[in-house]
């Protein structure tokens, strides 16, 4: 009995096989291939050359490095918490069950759809200098025009401007989900106890999400530390990389310069900096589950 | 701190559907009033309207001397206790009891007196810092009590709260809520589908049916003098035997009723003279018909089925023309399916249903 039942697990291990070879052949292999190459000088036209820590070194001692770090800070800084507390503000406002909050919940979540090349086409529409939308709207209240995409500061912010209203519909659909397992006779307990429309959402319904507001934080940080596309496409890191992403950073070591070693590098750091904002994110919110009132 | 609710001609629609219809209700201060019936009679939809939880369709609901139905749940002075506790789960005990004194601006000082007179009362003063989710549902069941208790409310609202504990502690919170009762003297207001549930408590039993007050009256009332076929087939378990009624004829002080299988009867009972048998039942309960000993002849019923209570046998039977009845006997009894047993009714206990369902009591009954 017992033989038979040991033949058998093993025989399950097949079922879960076409999963493990994937898994291990795009994503376990990758990640420890890139750490290899992270230790390597190599160009990926010839055998490389172990150097130990020096592409790690070399890294970070580039100012370019150190620009694309910094202007990624700042872009999940501002992006995340505004991600965060829009997507709230919108699925507390349209979770109700009227036709035009169902269909208010598609138009903000159709902009996830689109492909990055769309979003940022559209976005150049409105920040283009002359024919843009913004331009226009400036004129016609008699403003001087500002160059969103080619001035230091506002080209990062424009960037940013594309990428929430690209990325809002996840955040808002996971609050939304969240909202509608809130049990609605807390909420008749909360009216009988003479609770004020203020008291209900510090007191009820943020605490009865947080772990949700948690999850949406982390996944905003993980997903917005990996800007690229938006920048490359509308600002392609200008002007003198004040708008130039990590992933950008990367990408331009790796696959412009051909220092693959160096970009592996740059990427094995990358994956620190989003395991570590993330696990802080957790580690804060565990702490103090409760939101204040 | 009691107060009398008043519910004058209370409708309640959703859409062309119609949930309650016309209901009436005056309840005493201090009272225990009961709202039964079957699910969907509308009994809680009449508690959460006087609780603001539902609008008012038509008609208007006091309390005290206040016309309470414009106003907001928080603002009309009643606690509700839910089916489902309704605790705020990230908050502990004593915040869950202390957040509605909170909101009306109570002094900390005296929310901290109410709260811990309340846990003293309810004995879950060593709970006051765990939250909901450590909490059994018997004490969870308290602390939504205490919820209440702390507001010093003018009347308590009871929606269906002892169904979702297990029998034994059912029966023990029943007792505590009596005694709760019997210490506040508030008014209470308690919805139930429980017949035990409602005997035990009311004061008075509100039967609701079919959008509809049925009757209102202590539960002996309720039980003994059923005002019509639904309240006498609802209350009681057994339920209440209904035989068909072939003719009925004046008979001296009282009537003779045929009825089917059992031969005639004749009640000392006072009909209205349209009264008519077509359709008419005769109603008795099965602690009001006795087994008669060996060799004493009655009525004949066969016995089909017996279910042994301990402290009482229930004898389910057909009589000679096959109309089924339910007759007690008690727990020692020696019957067995099969059986040909003689029977005989208390004539005094017997009802008797019109074809509208009114009823019509045996003197003396």
């Amino acid at each position: 009995m017992a033989e038979s039942y040991r033949r058998s697990h093993w025989g399950h291990a097949v079922f879960v096989l076409p999963y493990l070879t994937i898994f291990a052949l795009l994503l376990a292999f990758p990640l420890f291939w890139s750490v290899w190459l992270s230790l390597h000088k190599v160009d990926l036209f010839g055998p490389g050359r172990f150097v130990g820590l020096g592409n790690y070194a070399r890294v970070l001692a580039d100012p370019v490095f150190l620009q694309a770090f910094r202007n990624t800070v700042v872009f999940v800084a501002l992006s995340v918490p505004t991600l965060v507390a829009l997507g709230l503000f919108l699925a507390l406002a349209l979770n109700r069950t009227t036709r035009a909050a169902s269909f208010l919940r598609g138009l903000f979540f159709s902009s996830s759809v689109l492909s990055v090349a769309i979003v940022t086409l559209i976005w150049r529409f409105v920040f283009i200098p002359g024919e843009g939308l913004m331009p226009l709207i400036f004129e016609q209240l008699g403003l001087q025009p500002i160059n969103f995409l080619s001035t230091a500061g506002w080209s990062l912010f424009s960037v940013g401007v594309a990428t929430v209203w690209w990325c809002i519909g996840l955040p808002m659909m996971l609050f939304l989900a969240a909202l509608q397992q809130i049990p609605g006779d807390l909420y008749e307990a909360a009216a009988l106890d003479n609770a004020s429309p203020w008291r209900v959402l510090t007191r009820i319904t943020l605490p009865s999400i947080a772990r949700t507001v948690m999850l949406v934080t982390v996944i905003q940080i993980v997903m917005q530390f990996q800007l690229f596309g938006q920048a490359h496409l509308m600002t392609n890191g200008g002007p003198s990389g004040t708008s130039r992403p990590l992933v950008m950073y990367i990408y331009e070591v790796g696959f412009v310069r051909w220092d693959v070693g160096k970009g592996a590098a740059a990427s094995e750091l990358l994956f620190l900096i989003i395991l570590c904002a993330a696990m802080v994110q957790y580690v804060v919110s565990t702490r103090k589950p409760e939101v204040a009132e | 701190m009691s107060a009398s609710i008043e519910i004058t001609n209370v409708s309640k629609n959703y859409g062309t559907l119609t949930v309650l219809d016309d209901i009436s209700l005056s309840i005493k201060p201090g009272e225990f009033v009961v709202f039964l019936g079957p699910s969907g009679c509308g009994k809680s939809t009449l508690l959460r309207m006087i609780a603001g939880l539902e609008d008012v369709t038509a008609g208007t609901i006091s309390v005290g001397d206040q016309r309470v139905d414009t106003l907001p749940p928080g603002k009309r002075g009643v606690a509700m206790v839910f089916q489902s506790y309704a605790l705020y789960p990230h908050m502990t005990v004593a915040q869950n009891m202390s957040f509605g004194l909170e909101n009306i601006k109570v002094s900390k000082e005296e929310i901290q007196r109410r709260v811990h007179l309340a846990a003293e009362t309810l004995e879950i003063a060593h709970l006051l810092d765990r939250k909901p989710q450590k909490l059994s549902g018997g004490q969870r069941q308290r602390v939504a009590i205490g919820r209440a208790i702390v507001k010093e409310p003018k009347a308590f609202l009871f929606d269906e709260p002892l169904s979702n504990l297990d029998a034994a502690l059912r029966g023990r919170t029943r007792l505590e809520l009596a005694q709760l009762h019997a210490r506040l003297r508030s008014t209470m207001v308690f919805v139930t589908h429980d017949q035990v549930e409602a005997m035990t408590l009311a004061d008075r039993i509100v039967v609701m049916h079919n959008r509809k007050i049925e009757q209102i009256g202590t539960p002996i009332t309720i039980y003994r003098r059923p005002a019509t076929r639904f309240v006498a087939g609802f209350v009681g378990s057994p339920a209440m035997n209904f035989i068909p009624v072939q003719n009925i004829s004046q008979n001296g002080n009282g009537v003779a009723i045929d009825a089917s299988g059992l031969g005639i009867l004749n009640a000392e009972l006072h009909l209205p003279t349209a009264f008519s048998p077509e359709g008419a039942a005769l109603g008795i309960r099965a602690e009001d018909i006795s087994v008669l000993p060996a060799g004493q002849s009655g009525i004949p019923l066969i016995v089909e089925v017996v279910e042994r209570l301990g402290d009482r046998t229930l004898i389910y039977g057909r009589l000679s023309d096959g109309t089924k009845l339910t007759a007690e006997a008690d727990g020692r009894a020696q019957v067995n399916a099969g059986d040909r047993l003689e029977i005989a009714l208390d004539i005094s206990a017997i009802h008797l249903f019109g074809a509208d369902g009114v009823a019509h009591h045996a003197v003396g009954g």
